[in-house]
């Protein structure tokens, strides 16, 4: 939260002749010390932090494997074959980026799923979620054509089905389909053009985090109450406090990260991606990375046509329109309260939605057939009316649980309620004074 | 500047503020179309080929599939008992109801006839094997009306090629083509 003015003052000469000249250090100093943050941040709060090694370490990974890989269709494979196996700590270096990618998305969606639970995207910071939402969406690109890249039977059908979408725009679709694609089907253009696409995206999500961050410290950050920070002791600096809480974070994440990487390597990914692609043979059952698979299943769950929309163009509407109702949540939401702590029947609601989350993602690993396809519009309906209806209308029935007058206060409370002893205090400094 | 400026004349600052913008905008959009341009498919994608199949190792119930434009052509020497299936199907029945056949016109109906080679060739199905939703290649000889499965996303055809079930919009698309003997076909 931007207090006005600046505690930052320079000790050293050289300090100080920076300050004259270009503050840089200062801005260092009110956004990641001095910045005051609320008090009571949960580690649901340390995903941000997280996030932004994980992309640092794509691009540091990335631009290595850049040096090795070869974007054309007869050498794409093998190269990526000789990262695994000729180049020195080649197999180590694209685990942490194929890895990387999926460890990346856990840590957006457990983000996302925060932003949701403690209603962070509501007034005043409609603007924040929403760039968070363009970075979602890049991130999203970045992936599908990152795995494209390694130009195996998944790679090549997962291109052919997803810039298949966009033939079922009426009138200009196959047109638009041709473009990205450079011809007819997927081929060398495609591989050429994605590899450089891939190149750039990741540079432009971190132009967006810029701002995403920069949005973030004009409103402050949104906390477990969801009530506005009120007066200095709602907050405690940044450094110590979350610089500590986010490292301590971090470590823990990254070695489960480590974990994955050497134990279990290739457990996210699929099989068939070791298999060269063949341009005349699609795998029995193609699915896209995990990541994608809650859309997967809603583009599946139209079989149907609707008025004059095909059953085609329904299925891609309805899998951006699921997208697009991450972009527009912040109008949907009608209660003025932020948090699902205070809001017992949004926290119902959100828990379902959650595993209705989860359950869309299990049903777009499985094929389209059997009792599957009414799950998956069932679950789809579900989907759209926690936007369209849940959140429009809870606002306007629900009774929130009291409020408290302030994070002190809750904080108080809070400890009052537990164990009391005065050890405590020291154990959690969010408690204190 | 004062208040009156406003009321003015056109001045000679209005013409070039005017002037700039319209060069600005019609160099922007100028500028703008090679990098659109340049993603298009290049003249060697283009390239028109055709490709000639012999066909005569082909009895009934068997198909070969040859790469045209990048794409699989499925040839198939239907048997019989395909062809009559696909013939006693009603029109009515059909999700397509036109026959998607580049040889015929475009309001010509999915009548068996009007997917196979003509007349005296009802046996002979060419059709590019790219399933119609989001172009997957379907499998032979699979699914409910012993056609072809697409595994994507499940569409079904039947053994003219058409959409009879699933997420797909049109009946698999049959490519210029045409006998050049008895035994041979050509694509495109
Ligand atoms: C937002 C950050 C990024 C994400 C989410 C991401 C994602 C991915 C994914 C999912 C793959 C396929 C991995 C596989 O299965 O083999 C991949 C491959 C690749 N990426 Fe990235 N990437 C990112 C940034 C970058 C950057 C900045 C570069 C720099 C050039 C890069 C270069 C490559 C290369 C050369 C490959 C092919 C080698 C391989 O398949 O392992 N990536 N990326
Ligand atoms: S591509 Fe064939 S059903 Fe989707």
């Amino acid at each position: 939260m931007s207090e006005g003015h600046s505690t930052y003052s320079p000790k050293t000469g050289l300090g100080r002749w920076f300050d004259a000249r270009m503050p840089l250090p200062r801005l260092v100093y009110d956004s990641f010390v001095a910045y005051p943050v609320p008090r009571n941040l949960n580690y649901m709060w340390t995903f941000g932090g997280i996030l932004s090694i994980m992309l640092v370490s794509q691009i540091i990974t990335g631009i290595v494997l850049a040096m090795h890989y070869v974007s054309d269709t007869s050498l794409a494979f093998g190269s990526v074959e000789k990262i695994m196996r000729d180049v020195n700590s080649g197999w180590l270096l694209r685990y942490m980026h194929s890895n990387g990618a999926s460890f990346f998305f856990i840590a957006v969606y457990l983000h996302i799923f925060r932003g949701l639970y403690y209603g962070s995207y509501k007034a005043p910071r409609e603007l924040l979620w929403v760039l968070g939402c363009i970075i979602y969406l890049l991130m999203m690109a970045t992936g599908f054509m990152g795995y494209v890249l390694p130009w195996g039977q998944m790679s090549f059908w997962g291109a052919t089905v997803i810039t298949g979408f966009f033939t079922a725009i009426p009138l200009v679709g196959d047109w638009i389909q041709q473009l990205l694609l450079g011809g007819f089907a997927v081929d060398n253009p495609t591989l050429n053009r994605f590899f450089a696409l891939h190149y750039l995206l990741p540079f432009m999500i971190a132009g967006v985090v810029v701002l995403h961050v920069w949005a973030l410290h004009v409103t402050g950050q949104n906390n477990p109450t969801g009530i506005e920070v009120k007066s200095k002791t709602d907050t405690v600096a940044f450094t110590p406090y979350a610089t500590i809480k986010d490292a301590f974070a971090m470590v823990v994440f990254l070695l489960v990260f480590a974990y994955f990487i050497f134990y279990m390597p290739n457990y996210l990914g699929h099989p068939d991606n070791y298999t060269v692609a063949d341009p005349l043979k699609t795998p029995a059952h193609i699915v896209p990375e995990w990541y994608f698979l809650p859309f997967y299943a809603i583009l599946r769950a139209v079989t149907f046509n609707i008025g004059p929309i095909d059953s085609k163009l329904g299925g891609v509407l309805a899998m951006f329109g699921a997208i697009a109702m991450l972009f527009i949540l912040p109008w949907l939401d009608t209660s003025k309260v932020r948090s699902a702590v205070y809001r017992p029947w949004y926290k119902l609601f959100f828990w379902l939605f959650a595993a209705n989350a989860i359950f869309l993602g299990w049903l777009g690993s499985k094929p389209a057939e059997g009792w599957y396809i009414p799950a998956m519009q069932i679950s789809t309906l579900f989907y759209f009316a926690f936007f369209l209806v849940v959140l429009p209308v809870l606002g306007l029935i629900e009774t929130p649980r009291r409020l408290p007058n302030s994070i002190t206060e809750a904080v108080l409370e809070k400890n009052k309620a537990g164990s009391g002893h005065p050890a405590g205090a020291a154990a959690a400094p969010e408690t204190k004074g | 500047m004062s208040a009156s400026d406003e009321t003015h004349d056109p001045n000679r600052r209005d013409f070039l503020y005017i002037a700039t913008g319209m060069a600005g905008v019609v160099g922007a959009a100028s500028v703008a179309w090679p990098f659109i341009d340049q993603m298009r498919p290049d003249a060697s994608t283009l390239a028109l080929a055709s490709v000639e199949v012999d066909v005569s190792s082909l009895t009934p119930g068997m198909s070969l599939t040859v790469k045209w434009r990048g794409k699989p052509v499925f040839i198939r020497n239907r048997t019989p008992e395909e062809v009559k299936a696909a013939q006693d199907v009603k029109l009515e029945d059909l999700k397509d109801p036109l026959a998607r056949n580049a040889n015929l016109g475009s309001d010509a109906t999915a009548a068996d006839i009007d997917r196979s080679a003509g007349k005296g060739k009802e046996n002979w199905l060419v059709m590019i094997g790219v399933c119609t939703h989001l172009g997957c290649i379907p499998l032979g000889q699979q699914g409910e009306y012993g056609g072809w499965f697409c595994p994507c996303h499940g569409s079904v055809y039947d053994t003219a090629g058409r959409i009879r079930q699933g997420p797909a919009p049109e009946n698999m698309a049959v490519p210029v083509f045409s006998f050049i003997s008895d035994t041979k076909i050509r694509v495109g």
